[in-house]
């Protein structure tokens, strides 16, 4: 690459000796003055991954110029290089005689008796379904001879399609997580199941006298109907316990909001692929939320472009900090959380049915800019009715979501676009009066036996009322029995701890967001002594020791009433749910309108509002142990291991925060930013800040799930606990917090300084009507070498890609940077955690990255710049693109031509094979490589040692060792399963695979069908045909690698009526 | 070099100024052993090399032809040779999955719970279906952790079971006919006709090569659409 070698020169040429420079620590402070005036200079579009980047500062480029670190930095404090080399002598002394013993002997250990139906070495996929909030998602798990190993999507799920997100990808590591609890335990001791059973027995027979009046029960939302049977029955038992439910990050706001609309609570589904029109209030509803990967599945099957002639549905979104969908939208506005209510109402107010009756002059509380925003909607709105939607999100409160439903009933989209049906849980309450109270009763005195089935409230609990002290009111109930998978912060104040069963180790059930009934089945036998919530309830009852598989049974057999019990049963298992559950839509009287709501006031400008969403990778807390997504960059901000207080660069600027890019030697990635003190409801909490593009000013997002103390050894200690500045009257949006600014610095891994590609146009887009006056956008700058200008070997003509050429489409108009393919691929592939310390020196190992780019230079920009409310105008709100970049299995591949040991190589079908046991580390071909997708295993990543985390590898993938370079195979070991199988077919004449067989994991993973995997040579393919598209270009196409990874170029359906400058 | 002028002219082959300056140190046939050292200690180097790398294709490595001890002695002699089993009988899954599977003791009690129901020597195999706990069999062809073969693949396009197990209805106890190294797996992709039969003599341990193997071979191998040498060779065919 040209640039790197300019830049080779000037450090050679230095007079320093090259080590001090190396191990100098070098600093480079962000400008953000500097990026808008480089913005503002610009001409056309440009594509930036940070303001670093926009900026253009000079050192900073010139450290993402360097892959990788020259002086090796791993023993920069401990060890000299005295130490190192008499170290290493040894071991290598060692070293040679440990290679010289016969390699010691195995064994077989087959069945006594083999299951029917198992095959050996082959897996087997069973349907079950992952609970998650008001949701089931759909999932088919893979097998190998009793341990399950992957998940996926059950295409026959309503939920999922046959997609699934990263949370359900990642639950496998939670079943195999090494810290789980293992054995219940009394005041830390501990004990057997049956001693709890006897003390249960006991303590209910204490209850019975009583009538329960002493017994709680505390749950997080559950939808299953077993479950909810087995509370009411002890409910029945025990006439006077009362069951409270708190789930932190399950807003109360759809809850209520469907109470102050219908007058009761109510279920919302939604009709995505219905709706040409779709308006967002703070609405992350294709990545969050009961039914999202549905929802981004069907809203995806709307954008997808096979021409210029075909149409696409339109989103706009209003969003205080970019979410997925803020950023997948055509249209996006920041505003601040608290004036959402004032936007819907301003936009309800454009409508006919309103006109006269609202507030008027509501439009004078916002910028001529959301004006002109909010005219555009209502027009668009109303044009299309009956097939428009209007989204409240989750973290809104009951009057948006009141708003959001009275709009869609006034644009007649009831019915088409979106729906409701009765509750989808089992009880419906508004947690937080739930939880408050319990902790009244808790308080005076009330309750002797507590059942904390699942849930961590003495970490997540709002702070005030009684539970800024839970901790010590769990210590005035006699007996609290907690059930969770991990021994937590809720454990360690109650007197006992039952360690609670994976959905993948017992008999459940659940109702999808739609009601559809989906049955839980275990796939292996609980790996510790774990029981299930279904469990301790028995435990209490007259009937102990039940298990809920009888339960499960019975409620599928009076779901499907007469007929052969045991074929439905079989057939109920092999589906994973029942077919044709899902309930039906309800009338729903309106109660409510628009006109009753009190004018909305105005937030001072410049005060600071604090809102809390859940973390976009760790959720509530729940996954803080799961490496997987602690690792996983989150999807907008592109940091992973830590949450921050997010601020828009404005309030930045306004308030003093910085950041610092650190780099010694050739590591990225880390970033010091600043720290700040934030006093909130009465809590104090230190945060480090990060500054986020197209954030609201004045807001500052402090996400939830971070700062657990007692998550296990991944996720204890990280990041900062925003729970302890969150009140139970502001769960989600808070003011009156005071934020000071510190000298205290925080480093930050942040995975968009890596693998930087010179900054050369890689992303293209352009607006739906640009894309139909010219579908060649993607090409105008693209140099495409004639077919034979090289120096390489002509692979055709030696006879490869003879038979098959694997080749991958990715449409950028369809992803949204949800990553669920990262993790898809993570377990697919056995790819390593790294931890935070080596991802802040650029050494995260995903074989599939997201690049996240931002875009300036729009018409829309221009407007905004005029707006004096607007501070940077290149930073108040760039659109979003969202690039996932896999191996590109070039065909004249550099890294091939300079491996010195033969371990990259062509193969017959075009992959760029790598050979782990041939591999010796010389980093040449990641060098050599423009895409930067090849991964080196600096150190031992892998754990060989804890037996939990063998059981979860998939055998048909090398296990990687240090030392050795991988990267994406394209899932060699699918292409090769699927080629044996056509291969055997017709007697052993085989036959061609079709289109579709070979599915990667990054392909079925994915919720929006951005990724297509198939044969290039079969022209009727449907990566054929997307390569075909106009829109189709090889990224770096001038350097002739001829990527087989292609992508479509991004189109927006801009309203023109906004994009006009 | 300086002439000094006294010296007179010499006969000797050495020039004059040696031995006017400096002793000799060293006798003239230590030459020969610094030639000698030095050539002999590349030539043992390279003997060394030779010597580690023919170890490590020896027997002793690869386990060729050595026979292993097992928790139970059973002979593919008797069950295979006299008994005329079927390979798949027991080995259930050789033709639909990767490994070809080894028996669960069920399998062996089918039989053995009527005959030599009471012989000492199948205690094991007694005791595991009592007890519910596996056999330990000790494993006797083992392929390096990198390499993923696939017995089904091979079977289907007719590679028969002695090609690489040998003949295995002659082996009391069970031993490694083959090397199993790379090059050994490499000679057959590199020239698969050799190696293919007719279908249905693929579980006949006693079948013969032709002596016209590489014309039927290649017959074999247009019919069943085997992949190019190209293909075969690909480092992903073996390796991920």
């Amino acid at each position: 690459m040209d640039g790197m070698s300019d830049h080779e020169h000037k450090i050679d040429q230095d007079n320093h000796p090259p080590n001090a420079e190396e191990r100098e620590l070098r600093e480079y402070p962000l400008d953000l003055a500097a990026a808008d005036t480089k913005a503002k200079s610009g001409t056309g579009k440009q594509y930036w991954r940070s303001i670093e980047e926009l900026a253009g500062d000079p050192h900073f480029e010139d450290m993402l110029h360097r892959e990788f670190p020259r002086a090796a930095s791993e023993w920069d404090e401990s060890v000299d290089r005295r130490d190192f080399l008499k170290l290493m002598g040894a071991s290598m002394a060692l070293a040679g005689m440990a290679g010289c013993g016969r390699t010691p002997e195995q064994h077989i250990v087959p069945y006594v008796k083999q299951p029917d139906g198992l095959i050996l070495g082959k897996p087997q996929q069973y349907a079950t379904a992952m609970p998650f909030g008001a949701d089931a998602i759909g999932i088919l798990v893979e097998s190998h001879e009793g341990r399950p190993t992957k998940i996926e999507g059950n295409p026959d799920h309503p939920s999922s399609l046959g997609a699934s997100d990263s949370f359900a990808q990642a639950s496998i590591l939670d079943l195999y997580d090494p810290d789980r609890a293992k054995t219940p335990t009394y005041a830390g001791d501990i004990r057997t199941w049956a001693n709890f059973q006897e003390v249960a027995q006991g303590l209910a027979t204490s209850q019975k006298a009583v009538s329960g009046a002493g017994l709680r029960i505390l749950t997080g939302t559950i939808t299953s109907p077993v479950l909810a049977a087995q509370i009411q029955y002890v409910l029945k038992l025990f006439p006077q316990a009362k069951w409270h439910q708190w789930e932190p990050a399950v807003s109360d706001g759809s809850r209520e909001g469907a109470k102050l609309a219908f007058g009761r609570y109510l279920n919302t589904v939604y009709r995505i692929e219905k709706a040409n029109v779709i308006l967002s209030l703070d609405g992350d509803f294709l990545s969050s939320g009961p039914g999202h990967i549905r929802y981004q599945k069907e809203f995806y099957r709307r954008r997808h472009l096979s021409g210029p002639g075909d149409e696409m549905n339109r989103l706009y979104a209003v969003e205080p900090t970019p979410s997925v969908t803020g950023s997948a939208a055509d249209h996006r506005l920041p505003l601040k959380a608290s004036e959402i209510e004032a936007f819907a109402l301003a936009i309800a107010e454009k409508f006919e049915d309103y006109a006269t009756k609202l507030h008027p002059k509501l439009s004078l509380l916002f910028s001529p800019n959301a004006v002109k925003f909010i005219e555009a909607v209502a027009t668009d709105l109303q044009k299309n009715r009956g097939t428009s939607l209007v989204v409240a999100g989750e973290q809104q409160s009951a009057e948006v979501h009141a708003l959001a439903h009275a709009m869609n009933a006034a644009l007649g989209n009831v019915g088409s676009t979106v729906y409701y049906t009765e509750p989808v849980e089992a009880n419906p309450v508004n947690h937080a009066e739930s939880l408050h109270d319990l902790a009244t009763d808790i308080h005076n005195g009330k309750v002797d036996l507590l059942l904390i089935l699942g849930g961590n409230p003495v970490y997540d609990a709002p702070r005030d009322w009684a539970f800024s002290d839970f901790e010590q009111k769990l210590k005035k109930v006699h007996t609290v029995v907690h059930l969770s998978s991990h021994y937590n912060e809720t454990s360690e104040f109650s007197r006992w701890h039952i360690p609670e069963t994976h959905f993948l180790e017992s008999w459940g059930d659940a109702r999808a967001f739609d009601g559809t009934y989906s049955v839980i089945q275990p796939l292996i036998a609980p790996l510790y002594q774990a029981h299930s919530a279904f469990e301790v309830l028995a435990a209490f009852t007259d009937k102990p020791g039940v298990g809920s598989y009888d339960a499960v049974r019975e409620q599928v057999k009076a779901i499907l009433g007469g007929g052969d019990v045991e074929k439905n049963w079989r057939k109920t298992l092999n589906d994973g749910l029942i077919a044709g559950t899902a309930f039906a839509p309800v009338e729903a009287a309106a109660k409510f309108s628009p006109a009753n709501l009190p004018a909305p006031k105005t937030a001072a400008k410049e005060e600071l509002e604090f809102i809390f969403r859940p973390d976009p990778t760790i959720y509530d807390g729940r996954f803080a142990n799961n490496g997987w997504l602690q690792e996983l960059a989150k999807p907008t901000t592109k940091t992973a291991w830590d949450n921050a207080a997010l601020v828009s660069p404005a309030t930045a600027k306004r308030l003093g925060i910085g950041r610092t890019i650190a780099s010694r030697g050739g590591e990225h990635g880390q970033v010091r930013s600043s720290v700040v003190n934030i006093e909130l409801a009465g809590g104090k909490v230190t945060a480090a800040a990060w500054i986020v593009p197209g954030q609201a000013d004045d807001v500052i997002v402090l996400p939830l799930g971070y700062g657990r103390m007692k998550a296990g050894e991944t996720g204890s200690n990280k990041g900062f606990n925003a729970y302890s500045v969150r009140a139970s009257e502001a769960l989600w949006t808070a003011t009156g917090g005071k934020l000071t600014v510190t000298d205290d610095e925080y480093p930050i891994a942040c995975t968009q300084y890596h693998h930087n590609v010179e900054g050369r146009k890689i992303v293209s887009s352009a607006s739906l009507e640009e894309y139909k006056k010219n579908p060649n956008f993607a090409h105008e700058k693209d140099e495409t070498p004639p077919d034979g200008l090289t120096l390489y070997q002509d692979f055709q003509q030696l006879g490869y890609y003879k038979h098959y050429k694997w080749a991958m489409a990715i449409d950028l108009t369809k992803c949204n940077g949800c990553s669920a393919c990262v993790v898809a691929c993570q377990s697919e592939n056995n790819i390593p955690v790294v931890g935070k310390d080596q991802v802040m020196r650029g050494r995260e190992m995903h074989w599939i990255r997201i690049d996240r780019y931002y875009e300036t230079g729009l018409p829309t920009q221009t407007d905004d710049a005029k707006n004096e409310a607007v501070e940077i105008p290149a930073l108040y709100n760039p659109p979003a693109y969202f690039q996932p970049v896999p191996c590109q299995q070039c065909e004249n591949a550099p890294c091939e031509q300079v491996c010195p040991v033969g371990a990259t190589v062509h193969s017959a079908e075009g992959l760029n094979d790598m050979v782990y046991n041939r591999c010796i580390g010389t980093r040449y071909c990641s060098n050599n490589c423009p895409y930067k997708v090849r991964r080196f295993n600096f150190l031992r990543f892998q754990d060989w040692e804890t037996p939990s985390l063998k059981l979860m590898r998939n055998p048909e993938v090398t296990v990687r060792s240090r030392g050795v370079m991988e990267k994406c195979t394209y899932c060699v070991q699918r292409i090769n399963n699927v080629r044996i199988e056509s291969e055997k077919d017709n007697g052993g004449v085989g036959r061609e695979i079709r289109d579709g067989e070979i599915v990667t994991a990054c392909e079925q993973a994915c919720p929006s069908e951005a990724i297509v995997f198939g044969d290039a040579n079969d022209p009727n393919s449907r990566v054929s045909k997307l390569r075909a598209q106009q829109r189709n270009y090889n990224m770096l196409g001038e350097l002739n690698a001829r990527p087989r990874t292609t992508y479509l170029g991004a189109v927006r359906n801009l309203n023109p009526d906004l994009e006009k400058a | 070099m300086v002439e000094s002028p006294g010296c007179r002219p010499s006969k000797w082959r050495h020039p004059p100024q040696r031995i006017a300056n400096m002793a000799q140190i060293f006798h003239r046939s230590t030459n020969f052993i610094a030639r000698f050292s030095l050539f002999s200690a590349i030539f043992l180097a390279g003997l060394a090399l030779t010597g580690i790398l023919a170890l490590a294709r020896s027997p002793y490595f690869t386990r060729q032809n050595i026979f292993r001890e097992q928790p139970v002695q059973f002979s593919h002699k008797h069950h295979v040779g006299d008994d005329g089993l079927d390979c798949r009988y027991c080995h259930t899954s050789v033709e639909n999955s990767a490994t070809a599977g080894l028996p669960p003791t069920k399998t062996c009690m089918n039989c053995h719970s009527v005959l030599f129901n009471n012989v000492g020597y199948l205690e094991p195999v007694r005791e595991s279906f009592r007890t519910g706990e596996s056999i330990q069999w000790v494993k006797v062809h083992r392929l390096g952790d990198f390499a993923y073969f696939n017995h089904s693949i091979h079977v289907s396009k007719g590679v028969g079971c002695s090609t690489c197990h040998g003949a295995v209805n002659q082996m009391p106890l069970m031993f490694q006919a083959n090397t199993l190294l790379m090059q050994w797996c490499l000679d057959c992709h590199r020239n698969p006709e050799m190696a293919l039969r007719p279908l249905d003599q693929v579980y006949n341990m006693d079948w013969k090569v032709p002596e016209n193997q590489a014309e039927v071979g290649a017959k074999f191998a247009q019919e069943r659409k085997i992949r190019t040498t190209v293909e075969l060779t690909s480092c992903s065919t073996c390796h991920r």
